[in-house]
């Protein structure tokens, strides 16, 4: 902070000072390097940007960027050479001096592709020492992709002064780009290079080491083909594991959708269209709790979540109660009517949703924990994802437990398969379906909360993911937990193979084809209840 | 068909809904194009084209509740084989533009230059021609509808579980046609159109001509639904919807029942979307979305499943109620007007507005044949009571 402060206080002294005694007495090598820049000569341009990097000066950076971006202004009648900031103002460039407008005749300095080269290295070598740890990451990285040899002496003493173990690491790898391109390197530092490239074993790696070339050492050249091979196969696997991944994120998604109506459908046989209005209102539920923690206690806003969940299991809970009271019980061993009723139910939800809330997306933010992403090897997993996956896995397990171990979990069962004899042993059998339909809404509610984090909360999120309920519903079978699970991971990985193969669409296509082929094979999915339940 | 099926099959509703429909068919595009414009009398144009859209649904109508009231399927992809004839025809029609689109160029249609197409693709082979259009405005729904059938029945997919897959697929053929590169004009469908078999499509007389036509299409629908159900096939065909298991196990082969009317059932919704794309001017995916085949099924259900006439009013009567609703202040509150129809009607009104109307007659009738019964019995001691109808 201090630093930074003085240097600022330094240029604006060191500008003052330049202003009171613009002097031509003042040309010395750097001036006369930014000079060059206006002769519009490809080598005289190239050698301003050798002795303007290595000047040491503070304009050196802004020059240079200037430079890439095409904000580098020359006026070849007076030789004198602007920097236009991205704000607007322009300096001169040999001076600093701030300057009114840049004069009509000067023109942005041209480049080639040689020298646009030299630029990125000399930009890498300017911020290679930079204190911030981004840059100097960044600027190691942009050496090692234009391996430029001028590059070698700051990419050294770089890494002899870097003790951050990232950085070092990168710095070591850009050092090793430099190095196999080096007509002049030794044999033995070539093959570290290409051990050094091997290890970091990502597509730049692989493009680097295909460009070698056949001037190197034949030792050299066998080195860098089995690294090749070498780093073919790891990426072979870590796109496998990559798609695996996405996969796994899809199916929980999917299963999160898909759990409720495994049982309002699966256990209770009840066909809900408005399902996915669940979702949505679970999803608004975090909107608004959101909202109030926003203007009331914007403390609490890593915890909104937290407190989104229980609310919107509520809320959804309470509303699937009240659809089942009203409407869905005077229709039991009706489903196709059920089916229609309820889609129009769900109509109605969304225009209600779209009446209070409005027709457009509306903002539901990540909290702080569940933002930004890791490096897991050659793969990125964010953190949303990963929380949704663990979170809808936690669900699935809270609901077998319940279904399993709790009073109310073995009176639905028992309701589920004989409700008869489910209500001659004194089971309200009303109150129980009251309820079970009640748990279903309430984990869609849930789901929307999570989705919410992932997708676009508007009126028609539910839309978008019922008939991917359904399929993963009726793929899993009817009428099992285990199956939903199951299920949805299938699909959720077959979707993500097949998608690079097929692209997305065509791969949801393909899909929903192989799930209808699916269900000719074994109608009533994947773990068919077996008995008299199924005629039923 | 003989006469004395013809005859058969015609109760006194039936009549009066042909009579009704025939004299719209003729009265209108008369009134249309001899009037003078601006008379009280003289229908207009706009009004043409939108009764002729409904008249399309109501065939679509008629469709859906041929499988639905009478055979027990209900079918939420209905709208796919309607799509599906609406593109056959939407070909037929690209292909007629000629030089005049955009581009001028004779083969390809506009959208195929935009995407530098080099050559037409199979897929538009024919379709300059009207006959073969025609056929496949049969063929291509007919075929999907056989084939999808033919593995779902076969398999006993019944109930829910077909209507979720109808669903699915019609899901998953929005998502195709969405795409350009499946070559049928992808987001923006085909529109633009000019000629239909050299008639200009926007020209009031081809207009009135195809309104007549559409009136022509659904009274054949009407008839050919008719025969089916009145007659033996159609007696199976109920006792698959009342008691499927029963009827197999009386040796009936269920599945092909199903599959023939499953697929004649596909062929009418073709024709009515081929009927539909020239009177509307567009055919864009969305007519795919799952959303529209189950609006027309809740046609169907108000009107009352399982009887003919009523198909075709409730199509009729819940279109034109989104006409006027979507079109005035309270467009807004259609989607739940729309929603609460679908409740109420599946709550509160199970059989539709012709079904209850029926049943509410029936029941009048009992009570009068009872008491006609009761006094010729008294009168010269006949005892066999009257069948009603």
């Amino acid at each position: 902070m201090l630093s930074n402060l003085s240097a600022r206080l330094c240029s604006f002294v060191l500008s003052l000072f330049l202003i009171a005694f613009a002097l031509p007495a003042f040309a010395g090598p750097f001036e006369d390097a930014v000079a060059k820049f206006a002769n519009d000569d490809y080598s005289d341009t190239e050698e301003a940007i050798g002795t303007v990097a290595s000047s040491g000066n503070k304009l050196a950076f802004p020059i240079i960027s200037a430079l890439q971006d095409g904000r580098l202004m020359a006026d070849p009648d007076s030789k004198k050479v602007y920097v236009t900031g991205t704000d607007g103002k322009s300096i001169d460039a040999a001076t600093g001096e701030a300057v009114a407008s840049v004069p009509d005749s000067a023109s942005a300095v041209r480049l080639n592709n040689r020298l646009r080269r030299s630029v990125d290295a000399a930009l890498g070598s300017l911020t290679l020492q930079s204190p911030d740890l981004g840059a100097r990451l960044q600027a190691a990285q942009s050496v090692f992709k234009s391996r430029e040899e001028t590059a070698l002496e700051p990419v050294e003493s770089a890494l002899a002064k870097e003790t951050n173990k990232s950085v070092k690491t990168a710095l070591g790898e850009a050092r090793a780009a430099i190095l196999l391109f080096k007509s002049d390197a030794t044999e033995v530092q070539k093959l570290e290079a290409v051990a050094t490239i091997k290890a970091r074993g990502d597509q730049d790696a692989l493009a680097l080491l295909s460009d070698i070339g056949t001037d190197q050492p034949a030792s050299v050249t066998k080195a860098a083909a089995s690294a090749i091979g070498s780093i073919q196969s790891s990426l072979a696997v870590w796109s496998t594991v990559q798609n695996a991944w996405y996969g796994l994120s899809l199916g929980s998604v999917l299963l999160l959708a898909a759990i409720g109506l495994a049982i309002t459908f699966g256990v209770m046989g009840v066909i809900n269209m408005a399902h996915g209005e669940m979702v949505m209102i679970g999803a608004y539920t975090t909107f608004v709790v959101q909202e109030v923690i926003r203007t009331r206690y914007p403390a609490l806003f890593d915890y909104s979540l937290l407190i989104a969940v229980p609310l919107a299991f509520l809320v959804a809970g309470a509303i699937g109660m009240l659809i089942e009271r009203s409407i869905i019980r005077f229709l039991y061993g009706r489903p196709l009517e059920t089916l229609l009723a309820t889609w129009g139910l769900s109509l109605v939800l969304q225009q209600a949703v779209r009446t209070m809330f409005g027709p457009t997306n509306r903002e539901v933010g990540n909290p702080s924990w569940m933002s930004g992403a890791f490096e897991l090897g050659q793969i990125t997993i964010t953190y949303n994802r990963l929380w949704i996956l663990c979170f809808t896995l936690a669900v699935f397990a809270i609901l077998l437990a319940m279904l399993r171990y709790s009073a109310i979990g073995l009176e639905m069962r028992a309701v589920t398969q004989n409700r008869r004899m489910a209500a001659s042993m004194g089971i309200a059998t009303s109150r129980v379906d009251a309820l079970t339909f009640g748990l279903g809404s309430g984990i869609a509610g849930i789901a929307g909360v999570a989705l919410s984090q992932i997708d676009n909360v508007s009126p028609n999120l539910g839309q978008s993911y019922i008939i991917d309920s359904f399929m993963v519903v009726v793929f899993g079978g009817v009428g099992n937990l285990w199956g939903t699970l199951v299920g949805a991971f299938t699909l959720g990985i077959a979707n993500k193979f097949l998608e690079p193969v097929a692209g997305a669409v065509l791969g949801k296509i393909a899909i929903l084809v192989l799930i209808i082929l699916f269900i000719q094979k074994r109608p009533r999915g994947l773990f068919a209840l077996k008995g008299r339940a199924v005629e039923a | 068909m003989t006469p004395h099926m013809l005859t058969r099959s015609l109760d006194r509703g039936a009549a009066i809904f042909l009579a009704v429909v025939a004299a719209c068919g003729i009265l209108i595009p008369l009134s249309n194009l001899l009037l003078p414009a601006g008379s009280f009398l003289q229908v207009p144009t706009y009004l043409v084209a939108l009764w002729g859209k409904y008249v399309c649904y109501a065939i679509l109508a008629l469709a859906i509740d041929l499988i639905w009231g009478y055979c027990g399927i209900l079918s939420l992809g209905h709208g796919a084989f309607f799509a599906l004839g609406g593109y056959a025809m939407g070909m037929y029609l690209m292909r007629q533009i000629g030089t005049r689109g955009v581009y001028g160029n004779p083969i390809l249609p506009d959208f195929m230059v935009f995407l530098n197409y080099s050559k037409l693709p199979w897929t538009w082979y024919g379709f300059d021609m009207f006959w073969f259009a025609a056929l496949m405005v049969l063929l291509v729904p007919g075929l999907l509808a056989f084939c999808f059938g033919w593995l779902a029945f076969r398999s006993r997919v019944t109930g829910v579980y077909l209507s979720i897959i109808t669903q699915a697929m019609t899901y998953a053929l929005l998502l195709a046609f969405f795409r350009n590169d499946f070559g049928f004009g992808g987001n923006n469908g085909l529109t633009d159109f000019k000629d239909i078999l050299g008639f200009n499509v926007q020209a009031e007389g081809t207009r009135a001509a195809l309104f007549a036509l559409s009136c022509l299409a659904l009274i054949a629908s009407f008839l050919i639904c008719r025969t089916v159900v009145s007659s033996k096939l159609g007696k199976v065909l109920i006792a698959i919807r009342d008691a499927e298991s029963r009827s197999r196990f009386l040796g009936y082969r269920v599945e092909s029942y199903k599959l023939f009317v499953f697929t004649l059932s596909a062929c009418m919704a073709g024709v009515a979307g081929a009927l539909y794309v020239p009177q509307v001017g567009i055919i864009n995916p969305s007519e795919f979305a799952p959303g529209n085949s189950i609006e027309a099924v809740i046609w169907v259900a108000v009107g009352g499943r399982g009887t003919l006439v009523g198909a075709a009013l409730g199509a009729i009567v819940v279109n034109y109620a989104k006409t006027f609703f979507t079109s005035g202040v309270l467009a807004p509150y259609w989607l739940f007007m729309l929603g609460a129809l679908f409740i109420l009607v599946t709550l509160l009104l199970p059989k539709g507005i012709v079904g209850t109307f029926n049943a509410w007659r029936d029941q009048s009738k009992e009570k009068r044949s009872a008491l006609t019964t009761v006094s010729a019995a008294a009168e010269d001691g006949v005892t066999e009571p009257k069948m009603a109808e």
